[in-house]
């Protein structure tokens, strides 16, 4: 949608922005190749150059850009292999695109008219800044994905990797993961405490929350301040207090009912986790409460409902989304948890976060990252059922998801 | 004196004997040890024939790291959920001064050699505590990159300190003890002085100057794996760790690094069994120690790790690495060939000054 008629700009003024470009690319390909101001020097140098030459040719711009594309690709491939062939398309792809996106003005096609060359600036300059904040956050997450193929032990990006070459590959990695005892062992371990420690936390979470949200009750700014202290001390503390606290339990529970030790271990986990977890629904719970019409539980009692049927069948659909994202804090808590675990579990209670510590430890080895690149997948797919489940349960409801 | 001891021994043994038979002890045990490759070796070369022989269940928990503050935990709370202990002697001999371990009489408690020569024996000098079983000896020692040391290969401990020959970060480990000595070695000071002169504040100085010389050319790491990514990485030429880490680094990982064993230092690692168990659990992890510490199990351990046997009857029994087929003898602290230039590790020097040169080496650090 072209807001504003685009005359082509000056050559000059076309060049020079180009050439800033190319110099921060130049900056990144220099740096990688050992001397950072040549390759700063070079890259201007060289789309100034590029883009003198591609604006006499304005009005044939697809074979203009195809050459630029298959110019820059040569260049990386003979400068560096595959890999960088394949870097440089991706240069020769955006150049291309850019040069004639300023050359062009097209930059000011889908902007108001009356917008000054700084708002402009400041518009794009905007977009670059967000951009580079995610590229940022995301990029630590990213790294890690092809380093858990590697075919070595290390956490190196290997010349054959690099290469591109097959043989840098493999999926070494996983099979040590699926196939390992001891991460098998502390996986099913993971996937048997925290959602028992979910379900405690988010009970009684979501209770806590009703009731500290009832103006009558007394001193509910100190009971509220109690509940959500386990997220405000430091965590080694709180292990230290539950390390000593959960082993007269223990003993109690091994000694008087006879319960198995394994049993116990598991108890004291899932305890000290949905202690953890409550914080997180109590918060979130009371959080969506604020936004409850309290006269609908006094219609329903108005109409003969009890207070149980009231809370099931009133008042919990309503603050459902509240108790969700609750629910997934507390699981995430427990599921990532490492210190308590370390203090309270004994080694039969091993539990994912522990064995990726103690890998990372004793031997830095990339099972670990293999591991993290299955969870973020399964974390990525949960997110993704939850949100299509939503939008679902909406379309039915006959309301449009925005 | 020596007499009724023994007897007193051998009664409490025929005792025991009698009383625990198989049913009377645990039939769950929890083994604590360093991960890695170290427990990979210790649970096919012991707890997997233990397992098959008794039926018993072993639980693998990797603390070793931590295990002097955790036991001084468990036992505060009156709750020791470990049945055997992997330590280093250091370790072993604090928590015997503490009462966390159990004093264990080699004699009686420990197998003796094929030959009949009693275990007190076989083991020697190693056994330096009364608690303390000793299971491998395995050595702190150098590994440099040989792609980037040039035609001139370091040989000897202070190419650690010429940064002119071989330029390039260095990793050391981040703690006093072995840096110490290396530094003081290098500075001219002749091996058998060097706990002498480390006594005295000067010679302190003397060692924390040595090491200011390459200060800026040093990473320094606290885990065992980090010395073997660094040197895969190519970010250090040269760089201290165990010299097993070394060995998977070289062998089993093929990158290009050598092994520097000048001056390297031996340390000892091996069992303890903590105090507090109950007499079933007990029973059990005294059964384990006399199967798991006998002259051909230490020796089956070296098939998967290149730590020497603590044993003298082991070594000759140490043969070929499980998978890759070379023969492990070569590769081990103690042979021959790699001992010829080796720094013995004073415990009860550090046990005496470890708190104060420690302090003054983590403040050196910091500036």
């Amino acid at each position: 949608m072209a807001l504003t008629p685009v005359t082509p700009s000056s050559t000059s003024f076309t060049a020079s922005t180009t050439a800033v470009a190319g110099a921060i690319a130049g900056l990144l390909v220099g740096t990688s190749q050992g001397n950072a101001f040549l390759g700063v020097v070079i890259g201007a140098a060289l789309l100034a150059a590029v883009t003198f030459v591609a604006l006499q040719m304005r009005e044939r711009e697809k074979p203009v850009r195809w050459i630029i594309l298959t110019g820059f690709a040569l260049a990386g491939f003979l400068m560096g292999g595959l890999s960088a062939g394949i870097i440089g398309v991706l240069f020769g792809w955006f150049f291309g695109w850019f040069i004639f996106w300023i050359g062009e003005t097209r930059y000011r096609a889908t902007l108001v008219p009356y917008l000054t060359p700084g708002q402009v600036l400041w518009h794009y300059g905007f977009r670059v800044i967000c951009g580079a904040i995610f590229v940022f956050l995301i990029t630590p997450i990213l790294v890690v994905l092809p380093l858990s193929f590697n075919a070595q032990d290390f956490f190196t990006f290997t010349p054959e990797m690099l290469r591109l070459d097959p043989e840098g590959y493999s999926l070494k990695h996983y099979r040590d993961f699926f196939t390992n005892q001891d991460w098998q062992r502390s996986f099913r371990n993971s996937l048997i405490i925290a959602p028992i420690a979910t379900v405690i936390s988010v009970t009684l979470g979501t209770l806590a929350a009703i009731g500290l949200s009832q103006s009558h009750v007394p001193g509910r700014r100190a009971i509220m301040a109690i509940l959500i202290s386990p997220m405000i001390v430091p965590l080694i503390i709180s292990a230290t207090g539950m390390f000593f606290f959960y082993s007269q339990i223990g003993q109690v529970l091994e000694n008087n009912l006879g319960l198995s030790k394994t049993f116990v271990g598991y108890v004291k986990v899932v305890l000290a986790h949905a202690v953890l977890g409550i914080p997180f629904v109590i918060i979130t719970v009371t959080a969506t409460l604020v936004g409850f019409d309290r006269s609908l539980t006094r219609a329903a009692a108005n109409m003969g409902a009890g207070p149980v049927t009231t809370f099931f069948r009133v008042q919990m659909p309503l603050i459902l989304p509240g108790v969700i994202s609750g629910g997934l804090f507390a699981f995430i808590t427990s599921f990532d948890e490492v210190v308590v675990v370390l203090f309270v579990g004994s080694a039969r209670q091993k539990t994912l976060p522990w064995q990726m510590f103690t890998g990372l430890r004793e031997q830095i080895s990339p099972t670990i990252l293999a591991v993290a690149t299955i969870l973020v997948v399964i974390s990525i797919a949960l997110l993704t059922t939850v949100e299509l489940l939503r939008r679902r349960s909406e379309r039915l409801r006959g309301i449009t998801p925005s | 004196m020596t007499l009724t001891r023994t007897l007193l021994a051998t009664t409490a043994l025929s005792m025991t004997a009698g009383l625990v038979s198989a049913e009377d002890m645990a039939n769950e045990m929890t083994i604590v040890s360093w991960g890695g490759a170290y427990s990979a070796s210790q649970q096919n070369a012991y707890h997997t024939p233990y397992s098959e022989n008794t039926g018993v269940t072993i639980i693998n928990d990797e603390s070793s790291a931590e295990a002097v503050a955790k036991l001084r935990a468990m036992n505060e709370a009156g709750n020791v959920t470990w049945d055997v202990v992997d330590v280093v002697a250091a370790d072993a001999i604090r928590l015997c001064d503490e009462g966390l371990a159990l004093e264990i009489d080699p004699d009686t408690q420990l197998a003796a050699a094929p030959d009949g020569t009693p275990a007190s024996e076989d083991f020697g000098d190693l056994l330096v505590s009364d608690c303390f079983i000793p299971q491998i000896v395995y050595s702190t020692t150098f590994g440099y990159r040989t792609d980037l040391v040039g035609d001139t290969p370091p040989t000897e401990i202070c190419a650690v300190f010429d940064t002119e020959t071989y330029p390039g970060k260095r990793s050391l480990e981040k703690r006093a003890i072995n840096n110490m000595e290396w530094a003081l070695l290098c500075d001219g000071v002749a091996k058998e002085d060097v706990y002498d002169v480390l006594e005295t504040p000067e010679g302190q100085e003397q060692a924390l100057a040595k090491l200011d010389t390459i200060k800026d050319d040093v990473i320094w790491w606290s885990a065992g794996a980090d010395t073997p990514q660094l040197l895969a990485d190519g970010e250090v030429v040269m760089g201290s760790t165990y010299n097993g880490r070394l060995f998977s680094v070289i062998e089993e990982q093929k990158q290009p690094v050598a092994m520097l064993w000048d001056a390297q230092i031996f340390d000892l690692d091996g069992w303890i069994i903590p105090t507090g168990l109950s007499p079933e659990r007990q029973a059990r992890a005294l059964d384990y120690i006399m199967f798991a510490t006998d002259t051909q199990r230490l020796a089956d351990q070296a098939k998967w790790i290149s730590y020497g046997p603590a044993r003298a009857s082991s070594a000759p029994l140490v043969g070929q690495h499980a998978d890759l087929g070379i023969d492990m003898a070569p590769h081990m602290p103690t042979d021959p060939e790699n001992a010829k230039n080796t720094f013995l590790y004073n415990y009860e020097f550090w046990a005496d000054y470890r708190d104060d040169i420690e302090a003054k080496f983590q403040a050196w650090l910091a500036k």
